[in-house]
């Protein structure tokens, strides 16, 4: 391998109470595209803000052709020629696609005035050359979205970057604007620019990538060739768990039920949602946890907002017998669905309120008379769930924001119970929450499963979908690619799942 | 175990039509209020003798020169996202600076209040860029605080400072060129340059970027901070120059104007198709939107039985329209 342009060498990077990375090394060779893969929380992207000067290593170097590097900040890195393609296109929407490409270095005439006729043509040349036919006078918000990651692209490479750092560039693109992208990536690393490719789509990695770095709750695991290494163990190096680790009998708190040829409660029918979402099928049944499985950035949370209503999406969803025709999550909780959102903090929880204030703030439509909230049954249905979900707090008066997350999480399953739910969607339900109180709400889940309630898990922790659901959707890039129930539900069998070759390429 | 494909019918993008809706609403925003103007110009032609009239013309262009001046300013400010509440302040104190340092030459009436009045934006500006406070609470802070320095100065306004009779600093206003004012061509020279400004130079295109979207704008490496300073820097300048003007026109620094001029400044570069969100707009748009202003002014003056307070009123309902065509235009976009 040739002498590389980007040395990596045991960086490390705390936050308050993490160790984001732990003693990372990578090295990327010119010309080379280097995937960079991990589960969320394994460090990805706080070694990408590491490389673009966001943040400093609190520990080890970084080597830039053969030189150490600190930048201070994302111009100086970009300056010394580290692009990055960020996920969500970083350009200026109202600016034409010839302005966008040329901001803060515009040709200018000798009077020190934009040579507007200079740059709409170099626009074009430029562009043309990735295959990308537009008007550059045009707003960017008038290209399709690959379009204008293609524009991103021609901005990150004309700067003379050596390296280009690409942070999920296609989780937004139609396949034809991918194969596009990649065409570009092949021609960019054939003129000896070294791409550090970030993906969660296996399929894509397979096709572009050289090399591979795993990472894993900040450590680097795997680092080398990426034909060597097959998709499930490449797989089971991401996730932390090997076949003979998976047979072992499992540390949760869940028991199986046989819900049998219950009819079920919950039919979804053909889902989709244009480049998330591709038919996806299933069935609920009252008395069984579901799961559905897949790795980031399957569609596993897509699929439950869909549900719900809070994502549009085209497809039948069908709750006890009547299908839903306008969806909202208005009319999902009138259906009887609940859901707990993945990120609590963000969509679930009023910090400010108190326990009782947000147990019964789904409910206060059904507990009002003339708008008017009898206090005396609030107490009631308050203190019966504090009870029966064990949430240890002060008083019900107690905020909210003081509790501990597992039991933040149990208020709000609180609060969509007194809605009695016939279907309740978890997604991530013990993410962020201590061990103990993990397996208290695992227990929790399989009660109310035992109390007759349909129960959609969605979990990204193996062994806590393995034990908790009944029957698995496993999804891949947004498409169900299997289900399975009873002794087939394993990890193993999940991993297979996903790591299954496409059957379409 | 299922298998299911991955589902890969691309949807059909009516590229085509998208982008020639986009260059409609491209026209529409760039030159709505030009449209407007003209038609209320020609229907008043027809109806009002007396309004194309060389005199009557002249007379609007001389009393606009100031606000467009002032709106100028703003213009750059509301492309970057943001406002500027202490204009109508700064012009005042401008004015009233130009007056008082009038006794020891032309030269100092016009530099001292440029200097304050830059000083004022300049401050605004360094606390929106580095501390991150909004600039509706910074410029409304620095509305107040520039009518209370030019109270001081005036001691509550007892004190009225007037332009020396025979002093040179008064052609700056009142002198004329074929019988048009100064201030009529220095708005039309200011406003050619701001133009060139915003449209051909690095920072008018930062300008675009930091209102557009501040985050790209940073990762593109671009002085957001900076950026914003040299922006609300500007419109103090402006404001208080269209102050020193309005002094020279006067011969007197008179402590009660510019009450609420931010407000018509930031009605008139709406009205010229300005984004209020930021990230758009154009100087001549302002331009356009300052003499629909002084046009409809003028009319209701013309009509006579009207009293002329009727101009906040039809100025208003202008306003409501323009913004409900900007939201009806940014709203198909969203939704396609």
């Amino acid at each position: 391998m040739s002498q590389p342009v980007l040395d990596v060498r045991g960086v490390s990077k705390r936050f308050p109470g993490v160790l984001a990375l732990d003693d990372v090394s990578l090295t990327v060779a010119p010309g080379e595209v280097h995937a960079l893969v991990g589960e969320n929380g394994a460090g990805k992207s706080t070694l990408i803000k590491i490389l673009t000067g966001v943040y400093r290593p609190d520990a080890g170097d970084v080597f830039y052709r053969g030189e150490p590097v600190a930048f201070g900040r994302p111009l100086d890195a970009q300056a010394a020629g580290i692009s990055t393609i960020y996920q969500e296109v970083n350009l200026v929407p109202l600016m034409s696609v010839a302005r966008n490409l040329f901001l803060g270095r515009e040709p200018r005439t000798r009077f020190g005035l934009i040579d507007v006729a200079r740059m709409n043509r170099e626009a074009g040349e430029q562009l043309a050359r990735y295959g990308i036919e537009v008007d550059v006078r045009l707003p960017l918000r008038s290209l399709g979205l690959g379009a204008q990651q293609m524009v991103a692209l021609a901005r990150a490479v004309a700067v003379d970057a050596r390296v280009v750092i690409m942070d999920e560039p296609t989780s937004s693109l139609e396949p034809r604007e991918v194969d596009t992208l990649f065409r570009v990536v092949r021609e960019l690393s054939g003129r000896g620019i070294a791409i550090v490719y970030v993906s969660h789509r296996l399929d894509e990695l397979y096709q572009l990538c050289d090399r591979v770095t795993v990472l894993r709750d900040g450590r680097r695991v795997h680092t080398g060739a990426l034909a060597q290494l097959d998709r499930l163990s490449l797989i089971s190096l991401m996730l932390g768990r090997d076949a003979a680790e998976v047979r072992r009998d499992g540390l949760t708190g869940f028991s199986a039920h046989d819900a049998g040829d219950v009819e079920p409660i919950l039919r979804v029918r053909n889902l989709s949602r244009a480049h998330q979402l591709h038919g996806i099928s299933f069935e609920v049944r009252p008395g069984e946890v579901t799961g559905l499985g897949g790795l980031l950035g399957s569609g596993r949370s897509e699929t439950a907002k869909a549900v719900v209503g809070a994502l549009g999406a085209d497809g039948e969803v069908t709750m006890a017998g009547r299908r839903l025709t306008r969806r909202s999550p208005a009319a999902a909780i009138r259906a009887g669905m609940a859901m707990l959102p993945e990120d609590r903090k963000a969509e679930g929880i009023v910090p400010g309120l108190s326990v009782r204030e947000n147990i019964v703030l789904a409910a206060m439509p059904t507990l009002s008379r003339f708008g008017v909230v009898s206090r005396a049954k609030q107490d009631r249905i308050v203190d019966t769930f504090m009870k029966r979900l064990r949430i240890k707090a002060a008083s019900p008066e107690q905020k909210v924001s003081e509790l501990s997350g597992g039991n933040q999480q149990k208020v709000l399953l609180a609060r969509w119970l007194c809605l009695n739910p016939r279907l309740l969607l978890l997604d991530e339900p013990t993410r962020g929450i201590d061990v103990g109180a993990k397996a208290e709400v695992q227990a929790l889940i399989d009660e109310l499963a035992a109390d007759g309630l349909a129960v959609v898990l969605i979990s990204s922790d193996l062994e806590e979908l393995v034990e908790g659901a009944d029957r698995i959707v496993v999804l891949r890039a947004g498409a169900v690619v299997g289900e399975l129930a009873g002794d087939d539900v394993t990890e193993d069998n999940i991993m297979t799942a996903l790591a299954q070759e496409p059957a379409h390429d | 175990m299922t298998q299911t494909l991955v589902n890969k019918t691309p949807q059909p993008v009516p590229v085509e039509r998208e982008q020639r809706y986009e260059r409609l609403a491209a026209l529409a925003q760039r030159h709505g209020a030009l449209a407007v103007l003209a038609l209320v110009v020609v229907v008043s032609s027809a109806v009002f003798p007396s309004f194309p009239t060389a005199e009557n013309a002249n007379g609007v262009a001389i009393q606009s020169s100031f606000l467009a001046i002032v709106a100028l300013g703003m213009t750059f400010v509301i492309i970057t996202g943001g406002i500027d509440l202490s204009v109508g302040s700064v012009f005042a104190l401008g004015g009233v600076l130009a007056a008082y340092a009038s006794q020891w030459g032309p030269l100092p009436a016009l530099l001292l209040p440029l200097a304050v009045c830059g000083a004022i934006g300049l401050l605004q500006g360094v606390l929106i860029a580095y501390t991150g406070m909004a600039p509706f609470i910074v410029t409304l802070a620095g509305l107040l605080g520039a009518r209370g320095l030019l109270l001081a100065i005036t001691e509550e306004g007892a004190n009225t400072y007037l332009v020396p009779k025979d002093s040179a600093f008064l052609e700056l206003g009142q002198g004329t060129l074929f019988g048009v004012g100064y201030p009529v061509y220095l708005a039309v020279l200011l406003f050619a340059l701001g133009g060139v400004l915003l449209q051909r130079t690095r920072y008018g295109q930062a300008v675009f970027a930091v209102g557009g979207s501040p985050d790209a704008a940073a990762l593109m490496g671009l002085p957001v901070a900076r950026i914003r300073v040299l922006t609300y820097l500007l419109s103090g300048l402006l404001a208080g120059f269209a102050g020193v003007l309005n002094a020279s026109r006067l011969s007197s620094g008179v402590t009660i104007l510019g009450v609420g001029l931010e407000l018509d400044a930031i009605a008139a570069v709406v009205i010229g198709g300005t984004l209020l969100i930021g990230g758009a707009g154009t100087v001549s748009g302002t331009l356009c939107g300052v003499l629909l202003l002084g046009v409809i002014q003028n009319v209701i003056n013309q009509i006579g039985s009207l009293n002329s307070s009727y101009q906040s009123v039809v100025s208003g309902g202008f306003l409501i329209v323009v913004v409900v065509v900007q939201t009806g235009l940014s709203r198909r976009r969203h939704l396609r």
